[in-house]
């Protein structure tokens, strides 16, 4: 008897996750971030359903402020393929010119990610939203199930988070209720690289290292991706050789210094590294149980 | 980063290369409040050099504000998230933590010790395929100790580590711990944990958690990590029969139709017969489909797509078996039930019961008893409340294709969801079918009932050379391939042995018939399809068989074969020598062969094949109900 890898095991974990929703959810989508996670989650919807194209949209919740490459690369995912993409910016958010280096990462993120995304399910009528979320990301994600309900206000309710047994999942809701299921769930961000390799899974460019213009704030290495960024009096961007470990809006997310310009050279850094990955995002920086907060209200 | 920290490329490859080998070993930890297991855990991937830097500043610094360590590191604080429990102080939930080591990737369940949430701890223990119990050292065997030990056993994980913790409480103790120890092993051997090894530790001190500590050389055994490191994986479920709960039908055009589901059980190749459940129709996989291209095996825990060379019937919620060991089918059954709800369990309201892909209604019809988890005892009950634990019976509104939780955990566990407001309320799992009239249970119905058929005799008769063991033995491999537990007696395996001391006379012809009857009638008992192949010319004899059987148990079924047919035929030249006189009392020469006056089938030889004689048998048993879809079910 052939043993399974641990890789193997959690693939077909995601994929059984997959086709539940696929076969117990009226209208389910799948949000797509454009990240490695997203990039891993597209793939392994594409294998589920194989020969067959995943019988779900694709969701792209932009806050305009994304780095273009992730845009470049989106559209020619979406492409390559052959499935529906809906983009959705929250045009009252756009009305009132939300600028993360004006109002911040907090405002910001809750109006153009979480309102945005809430807007988008509820337009479209989707009753159940694929999400890349990992538990090793953060601590209050290490007790989300894999299957989470939330209200007709996409509220999570810590206290009415169903158990989960065996790979029996509970998909039952009310007419509103809506589900949020994380297929990665029990993938560590060492497995997500080891698959991405294994499975030659395309992914955006900025997770490879590549000279490009940098300015230091707060201490984090910030990418002049257009002329949106305001620069103080004498700061110049300055070509640093850096790569990303995570992605999300170019103001908010800090780049690393590295010379890893392949997949190998990204996990060998990996095994040495010293730091998480969140620590690139700003977001969590705000406030102790900020994630755990966000999610209450409706971010992923 | 420093990128020239990094290993050059061809390590990188030699690390991916082990990677690829390496397994997954899930387990729990559970234990009473306050006997460390957050601590425990953090302390793991403290230890295990798994925390990176920012995690690192930030436990600091939630020690300085938070801890209950003073100066020291307070490690419980890696592990409980929510914002609540942190000012509680206690874990709430089943958080999931992940390692990694050089040989295996450990998913972890932390789950709490409170009663109120037995719940989670059976939540953690579901996919857990081994437990580690933690004890207080000062405390010993507690209430809560012995009800998650019975948890951990009734959910199937029969691999334990008996973490004895706080061992810097008293004195480092070898008698403290060997006591501890005793009371466990005794407690566990009585709800069948026998696989237990004992650890003292000090989750606090990092004693014997990695590192071998100092403070008890008394103690020879590995730490806590090496054992995890080493403890074998339970796989269940790879040396099961083969089955795959269909989880949704692929059909992207006119030419494709796959079945697609994660195997649970055994393994499957391309041309195994298979069984659909509850339906009964079974047919041969013709295609492993996956997108990497077709596979020529898969096993359990893999994720697949299934074509099958007959055009049948499937849908979301059947189940596909190996057809030689099908799952059973009923509609009624006994299980074990956990309670994870507020509002009680009330025998008669109706519930939605999953298990595999399918979900059907179903209700309790009798508590039997509740149990006291730390007693054991069987307590009368009218309803079960919040954590508490029963054996029911309970009745389907539509049959389920299931083996015993014992045997499959994913063809055996099920939840109970409230019909109105869709919570998960209640866990349980299937143990045995049950009949109509339960409380008549006859032992030998029971065997047949466990092997998912009816037992019955086939009673070839016909001459010599008139094709009954040709068309016994087609007989027997289309009920063989049907899942059916079968046995031929014939002349090859009883004259040979048993009636070797019988010869052809009219006497030894009658006792060779009667022991005949007798062994066949035994066998049906052992619940199984007998066919019996012999010439049997008196009908007396044919007569005295059928009486040995219950009604509706025994087939008379005539080969019928004109005797200048058999004797053109004669392949073993018997009747050559017979015609020579060289052999006496041969039937149809010098002895008479008294032909059935009403056969239950009749099979003339002269007009059909011998592969259509026994499609014939195989017909009327189906509708004599022996063997049609009617009684897969049990009725």
């Amino acid at each position: 008897m052939s043993k399974l890898s641990h890789l193997s095991r959690l693939e077909a974990e995601s994929i059984h996750i997959l086709r539940e929703v696929v076969a117990e959810c009226d209208r389910p989508v799948m949000l797509y971030s454009i990240g490695k996670d997203s990039s891993v989650m597209l793939h392994l919807a594409l294998k589920a359903f194989h020969p067959a194209l995943p019988p779900f949209p694709l969701l792209h919740v932009d806050t305009t402020w994304k780095f273009r490459q992730m845009i470049e690369f989106r559209d020619q995912t979406a492409r390559r393929v052959g499935m529906d993409l809906i983009v959705h910016v929250n045009p009252d958010g756009v009305a009132m010119g939300i600028n993360p280096f004006v109002h911040g990462s907090a405002l910001h993120t809750d109006i153009m990610k979480t309102q945005g995304l809430r807007q988008a399910l509820d337009r479209y009528g989707f009753d159940a939203a694929f999400g890349g979320a990992r538990r090793d990301e953060e601590k209050s994600r290490a007790k989300e199930r894999v299957f989470s309900i939330r209200s007709a206000q996409h509220r999570w309710d810590p206290k009415r988070q169903r158990p989960e047994l065996w790979r029996l999942y509970n998909t039952r809701k009310v007419k509103g209720e809506s589900l949020r299921v994380f297929p990665l769930s029990n993938w560590t961000e060492l497995d997500i690289w080891q698959y991405i390799h294994r499975e030659d899974i395309p992914i955006v460019p900025l997770y490879f290292a590549a000279e490009r213009p940098i300015v230091e704030r707060d201490g984090a290495l910030i990418l002049v991706d257009d002329e949106r960024m305001p620069l103080v009096p004498g700061e110049k961007p300055r070509l640093r050789k850096v790569r990303f470990r995570t992605l999300g809006c170019y103001p908010l997310t800090g780049a690393i210094e590295s010379h890893a310009d392949s997949l190998t050279a990204i996990i060998g850094e990996m095994l040495v590294a010293r730091t998480s990955e969140r620590q690139g995002r700003i977001i969590d920086r705000d406030g102790a149980a900020s994630m755990e907060k966000k999610k209450q209200e409706g971010y992923f | 980063m420093n990128a020239e920290l990094s290993p050059p490329a061809t390590d990188v490859n030699t690390w991916l290369q082990a990677q690829s080998r390496k397994d997954l070993l899930r387990f729990i930890t559970c234990g009473s409040v306050d006997d460390g297991k957050s601590t425990l855990i953090g302390r793991l991937l403290y230890e295990s050099r798994l925390l990176l830097d920012d995690q690192l500043e930030a436990l600091e610094s939630d020690s300085r504000k938070l801890g209950t360590q003073g100066d020291e590191l307070d490690f419980a604080l890696l592990v409980d998230g929510l914002a609540a429990e942190r000012e509680q102080g206690i874990t709430i939930d089943v958080a999931y933590r992940f390692f990694d080591t050089e040989r295996r990737k450990y998913i972890v369940a932390d789950t709490p010790g409170h009663e109120q949430y037995t719940r989670n701890m059976v939540t953690g223990a579901s996919t857990a395929d081994l437990a580690v119990i933690l004890v207080d050292a000062r405390k010993g065997v507690l209430t809560q100790t012995r009800r998650h030990s019975y948890l951990v056993s009734l959910l199937g994980i029969r691999r334990i580590v008996l973490a004895v913790n706080k061992m810097d409480l008293v004195g480092y103790s070898a008698r403290v711990f060997e006591d501890v120890e005793r009371a466990y092993r005794q407690f566990a051997a009585r709800i069948g944990l026998t696989d237990i090894v004992a650890i003292p530790v000090s989750a606090l001190c990092g004693e014997n958690i990695i590192e071998v500590g100092a403070s008890m050389p008394w103690y020879r055994g590995p730490t806590l990590m090496q054992h995890l490191e080493s403890v074998p994986i339970q796989d269940d479920a790879g040396a099961q029969p083969f089955r795959m709960p269909v989880q949704w039908v692929n059909r992207p055009n006119q030419d494709f139709r796959g079945f697609a589901g994660l195997i649970v059980g055994g393994s499957v190749r391309p041309g195994d017969l298979l069984r659909v459940l509850p339906s009964g129709f079974t047919s041969r996989v013709a295609r492993i489909v996956t997108a990497n291209g077709d596979l020529q095996q898969a096993v359990a825990g893999q994720s697949i797509t299934l074509t099958l060379e007959d055009e049948i019937d499937i849908s979301r919620g059947d189940l596909l078996a190996a057809a030689a060991a099908p799952a059973s089918v009923s509609d009624k059954f006994e299980a074990t039930i956990v309670w994870m709800s507020d509002e009680p369990m009330l025998p008669g309201r109706p519930y939605l019961l999953k298990c595999g892909a399918r979900t059907v209604t179903a209700a309790v019809a009798q508590l039997k008893y509740k149990i006291n988890v730390n007693t054991l005892e069987e307590l009368a009950a009218r309803q079960l409340e919040l954590n508490e634990i029963g054996l029911v019976n309970l009745n389907l509104d539509q049959p389920l294709a299931f083996d015993p939780y014992t045997l499959n955990r994913d063809t055996g566990g099920f939840i109970l969801i409230d019909r109105i407001n869709n919570n998960t309320v209640g866990a349980g799992m299937l143990q045995a079918a049950l009949r109509p009239a339960e409380n008549v249970h006859p032992p030998r119905a029971n065997r047949s009932v466990q092997k998912n058929q009816r037992a019955c005799v086939l009673w070839f008769t016909g001459l010599s050379g008139a094709g009954k063991s040709t068309i016994a033995n087609l007989v027997e491999k289309k009920l063989f391939g049907m899942g059916r537990h079968t046995y031929l007696l014939d002349g090859d395996n009883i004259r040979h042995g048993l009636n070797r001391d019988l010869g052809f006379t009219d006497a030894d012809r009658v006792e060779n018939i009667r022991r005949v009857g007798e062994v066949a009638r035994l066998m049906t008992d052992a619940g199984l399809i007998v066919l019996v192949s012999f010439i049997s010319p008196f009908r007396s004899e044919r007569r005295l068989a059928r009486s040995l059987l219950g009604p509706g148990e025994f087939f008379e079924i005539f080969i019928d074969t004109p005797l200048e047919v058999a004797e053109a035929r004669d392949p073993k030249g018997l009747y050559r020598k017979a015609r020579a006189g060289k052999i006496r009392n041969f039937t149809g020469i010098d002895s008479p062969y008294e032909p059935p006056e009403n056969p239950e089938m009749h099979i003339d030889t002269g007009r059909v094949s011998a592969e259509q004689g026994a499609e014939q048998v195989i017909g009327h048993l189906r509708i004599a109900g022996m063997i049609d879809r009617d009684w897969v079910f049990i009725p």
